[in-house]
């Protein structure tokens, strides 16, 4: 008897006991807080992200299908769906950088009850890959030899090559993994036409799918199966899609319809406006979004002919044959970036949604290098160092000359309200250290058009400065680096493809580069990588002005939201809850 | 009037294939890639293989064949075995299964449906699924607008320069010339943000069960509705106006007064019946652009309709969507030109085509 009463005593504190936890804060049972209606201005058209790579579809499917790994909202990778983060002092990554092995948390059911496991990790690698899939994400698997499943929690991926960032396979929004047991009739040429799959994916994640309406909306209900006990708070998702940013934000900040809004890509005094409803609050999170102005390090005169106006002529020491007349002294270039007032820019063009920034790469945190500061203007500090190096105006006309050549440049951009605001104030500014700006604004689609016969493009750069803004995907910045290697130049003999714009070349940053590419440890490669950024900065490849950053709304009785750039929106939506 | 009909049935056979063949060249010679809204992360290589994957590979003349056969040949087979076995129609009628579906546990040979280049998913499919929405918002908004147009356009003929007609006119050339992504957003900013009233999107999951939830589809409906019927009403009420003056100055009517007939027997029967002809014509031919949605309202309100398909479509360069789409609205307009034709004889007596 006595010992019938202490096990049920025992039994009750063990069930009574999640219940105790919950009570803190805002913990509760799975669906206490009803529903959560969220708007994604452009609707989402298919839930598969192998076969679309739309942000709007591959964010509603993060909602429901889920990463091995992710990365925070810091760009920090985290385990998801393992363990921990395979690395080379766990051991998890070979020391030969050919493999990492994942080791897949035990109990993750999927939302059909059945377990997950290592075969559809696999299986989503072959499903992909596929030659006649035309997976979307294809270059996620880019160098994979193979994939291994040693056991049921155990994925091997072997890469051809040493690979100091093996975390691309399995990680990220872009990059999720599928059950094979539903997708095994779809591979190849099929796999469009598993309309129920490419609809009603089943997942490891927070929902699951109850009804799926092509670009126009999207219903979820809270997965029962789902591995953390108490979540989601929410017991259904409605997702709605269409319309645009400006009906977005007025439905959460205004008329609080709706309780998060995506990518309000709005002008600062629109959103300001917005907010006054009280209902809602934006939040912005920062990329790698960087406008910058880039100069020329080439002659673009227009008496040149095609073949070296603009062109990169390199000797074999690397040293340019066909330098810009001025734009690579550093004297011109470094007051050309004290006279300009950046606080003042962010606040007329971008406000909560911009920042100022003196690096090329200012994000992952990481990344992003302090050495440099440039969040004052200081135009008598320009002018005395323009006249210290002895380039004055010698003939009177307010324009200074550099050896008899007047410092006149071309100022060039795509048309773009906020970019002939910026370019009308840096005109004024340039002017006033005695640097004259011909202003030029040219049409976003033949700018960046990239049409080898058009004199117009960003990459023929028939211009001394040209304004525009560039990132790159993910948190690893090495490729985007490359973007400053030598022969990255966009030439006529490359219909001029190439993604080094300035025609930037140092031979110290190409071998600098290429120790990047031979190394792993993370603190290591930040390190270089910030290194990169100052050279390219503090030798006059660009003159970095805003960071641009990104603007979502979330209704302020939702809680939990965590906007982040690196992954999905809806990355934690497991998290989110509404505030009583 | 059966000869003349079935005459014009069959003449609007070649008219189609031809509006159909044409609708295909334009779209062919169309600037446009399916795989230019992926996002630029994506490399050239595997942009072709998505493109091979859609089946752009193949010569225009087999791509025109096989949606002929797709439109023409499968897709009535699948409305078929649908009426059969799904609808509510399926008690009465025999099972049919002439549809061979491809995807998941498929036999070799099966028949492919026209899909979608972005959502992969039949393209019949997600019309049938918008088509609910937009027969309730812009049909609903087309009736409202007739109904208040008629009486409103022989009022003002009736009495013509008379106080209501200057006001009715004001009203027209506002209501005709205020574009709805002007006044639509109005209505939002008012009844939406400052008075709270309706919704400002549309809820296309929104079933109605009992009264509260009917309650729900007409304040969600209001807005919508209200900037479309403005618009009609406009159109309609001035075609009635113009109509009824061209009539009231006839000598049959004078006739009919001195007869000694009441003034609303005049009017209302002898008149009006004789001025609905063009107006026949116009509210016949307006409905096609029911069934084709209101792009730009339907944007607006976030209705999810036929018009946002064709707009969504249009943009994402999904052709098969938009040939699809383009065609159905051709057949709709053939159709009720012959409807319209037919409904003349109706009204008018004299008029015959044998």
């Amino acid at each position: 008897m006595k010992l019938k009463h202490t096990l049920l005593g025992a039994a009750a504190v063990t069930a009574l006991a999640p219940a105790l936890a919950h009570a803190a804060g805002h913990e509760g049972p799975r669906g206490r807080d009803g529903e959560v209606k969220i708007i994604y201005w452009q609707a989402p058209s298919i839930l598969n992200p192998f076969l679309s790579g739309g942000t709007k579809d591959i964010d509603a499917s993060n909602m429901v299908i889920e990463p091995l790994a992710r990365f925070d909202e810091k760009g920090n990778l985290i385990p998801w769906l393992v363990d921990a983060v395979p690395t080379v002092e766990n051991g998890g990554v070979s020391e030969d950088l050919k493999s990492i092995t994942w080791k897949i948390t035990s109990g993750i059911l999927w939302s059909d009850g059945t377990p997950f496991t290592s075969a559809d990790v696999k299986f989503t690698y072959e499903y992909c890959t596929h030659p006649e899939g035309g997976c979307a994400q294809l270059t996620k698997f880019e160098g994979v030899a193979s994939v291994e499943t040693p056991d049921d929690l155990t994925v091997v991926v072997n890469f051809n090559e040493p690979t100091p960032n093996p975390y691309v396979p399995f990680v990220g929004l872009e990059s999720p993994i599928i059950q094979a047991a539903q997708f095994a009739n779809c591979t190849g040429a099929k796999a469009p036409e598993c309309t129920d799959q490419n609809f009603g994916p089943i997942g490891t994640g927070p929902f699951k799918v109850v009804e799926f309406k092509p670009n126009d909306v999207i219903r979820y209900e809270a997965n029962e199966n789902y591995r953390v006990d108490g979540k989601p708070a929410f017991a259904s998702v409605t997702f709605k899609g269409g319309g645009d940013a400006t009906a977005a934000g007025r439905a959460v900040m205004e008329t609080g319809e709706f309780d998060y809004a995506w990518n309000l890509q709005l002008a600062p005094d629109v959103i300001a406006e917005m907010e006054k409803g009280g209902k809602g609050t934006p939040i912005a999170g920062f990329g790698p979004l960087v406008e910058r102005l880039m100069l020329n390090q080439t002659n673009p005169d227009p008496a040149l002919g095609p073949d070296q106006r603009s062109v990169s002529m390199l000797d074999a020491d690397g040293n340019q044959q066909n330098p810009h007349p001025f734009l690579r002294d550093p004297a011109v270039y470094k007051a050309m970036s004290m006279a300009i007032d950046r606080p003042l820019l962010v606040e007329i063009g971008y406000g909560q949604a911009g920042k100022v920034t003196c690096n090329w790469v200012p994000a992952p945190d990481i990344f992003n290098s302090t050495s440099m500061s440039c969040d004052t203007q200081d135009i008598a500090g320009a002018n005395a160092m323009l006249d210290a190096a002895g380039i004055v105006d010698s003939d009177g006309d307010g324009v200074r000359e550099k050896d008899g050549v007047p410092l006149r440049v071309l100022y060039q951009t795509s048309t773009n309200a906020v970019r002939q605001d910026f370019q009308a104030l840096i005109k004024q500014w340039w002017s006033e250290i005695g640097i004259d700006a011909e202003l030029r604004n040219i049409n976003a689609s033949v700018f960046f058009g990239g049409d080898p016969g058009s004199p117009d493009t960003f990459q023929k750069f028939y211009a001394d400065i040209e304004m525009y803004a560039n990132n790159f995907s993910g948190t690893d910045p090495q490729a985007y680096l490359g973007n400053g290697l030598c022969d990255k130049a966009p030439t006529p003999a490359t219909q001029w493809q190439g993604e080094n714009i300035s025609r930037f070349c140092m031979k110290e940053y190409d071998a600098l580069h290429a120790q990047l590419a031979g190394t792993a440890n993370i603190e290591e490669r930040a390190r270089i990588g910030r290194e990169l950024n100052d050279m390219m900065v503090q030798n006059g490849g660009m003159i970095p002005l805003v960071h641009r950053g990104r603007i979502s709304a979330h209704a302020n009785s939702l809680g939990g939201v965590v906007l982040n750039v690196w992954d999905s929106e809806m990355w934690n939506v497991a998290d989110w809850y509404r505030i009583k | 009037m059966l000869n003349y009909t079935i005459r014009r049935l069959l003449i609007s056979i070649p008219t189609l294939l031809f509006i159909a063949l044409a609708i295909f060249l334009l779209l062919e010679l169309a600037p446009g890639d399916p795989v230019a809204n992926q996002p630029l992360t994506i490399p050239p290589e595997v942009r072709e293989l998505m493109r091979k994957a859609l089946g752009l590979g193949e010569p225009v003349h087999i791509r025109f064949w096989k949606w002929l056969v797709q439109f023409f040949w499968i897709e009535p087979q699948v409305f078929i075995d649908w009426l059969t076995t799904s609808s509510g129609l399926a008690p009465v009628l025999p099972d049919t299964d002439f549809y061979i579906p491809c995807g998941v546990g498929a036999v070799a040979e099966c028949d492919p449906r026209i899909l979608s280049w972005q959502f992969r998913s039949p393209v019949m499919d997600i019309v049938l699924q918008r088509i609910p929405q937009t027969l309730w918002v812009v049909g609903t908004a087309y009736v409202v607008a007739i109904v208040i147009a008629i009486p409103v356009g022989v009022y003002s003929a009736y009495r013509q320069y008379s106080w209501f007609d200057n006001a009715g006119t004001f009203v027209t050339m506002v209501g005709f010339s205020v574009p709805p992504f002007f006044s639509g957003v109005l209505v939002i900013v008012i009844f939406s943000v400052q008075l709270g009233w309706f919704p400002s999107i549309y809820d296309t999951t929104h079933r109605v069960v009992d009264w509260d939830s009917f309650v729900y589809q007409l304040r969600q409906m209001v807005m919508p509705v209200m900037v479309l019927a403005l618009q009609i009403t406009s159109q309609i009420s001035r075609f009635m106006r113009a109509s009824m003056l061209d009539n009231l100055n006839q000598d049959y009517v004078r006739t009919a007064r001195a007869k000694g007939m009441t003034e609303n027997t005049v009017v209302l029967v002898h008149v009006l019946r004789n001025s609905m002809i063009p107006v026949v014509t116009v509210i016949a031919l307006g409905i096609p652009s029911i069934f084709g949605g209101a792009i730009i309202t339907e944007q607006v309100f976030k209705v999810n309709g036929i018009g946002q398909m064709l707009i969504g479509a249009i943009e994402a360069n999904d052709i098969p969507t938009v040939q699809t789409l383009t065609f159905i609205f051709a057949v709709l307009i053939v159709l009720f030109n012959l409807i319209a034709d037919i409904l003349y004889g109706i009204l008018d007596p004299r008029i015959r085509y044998d």
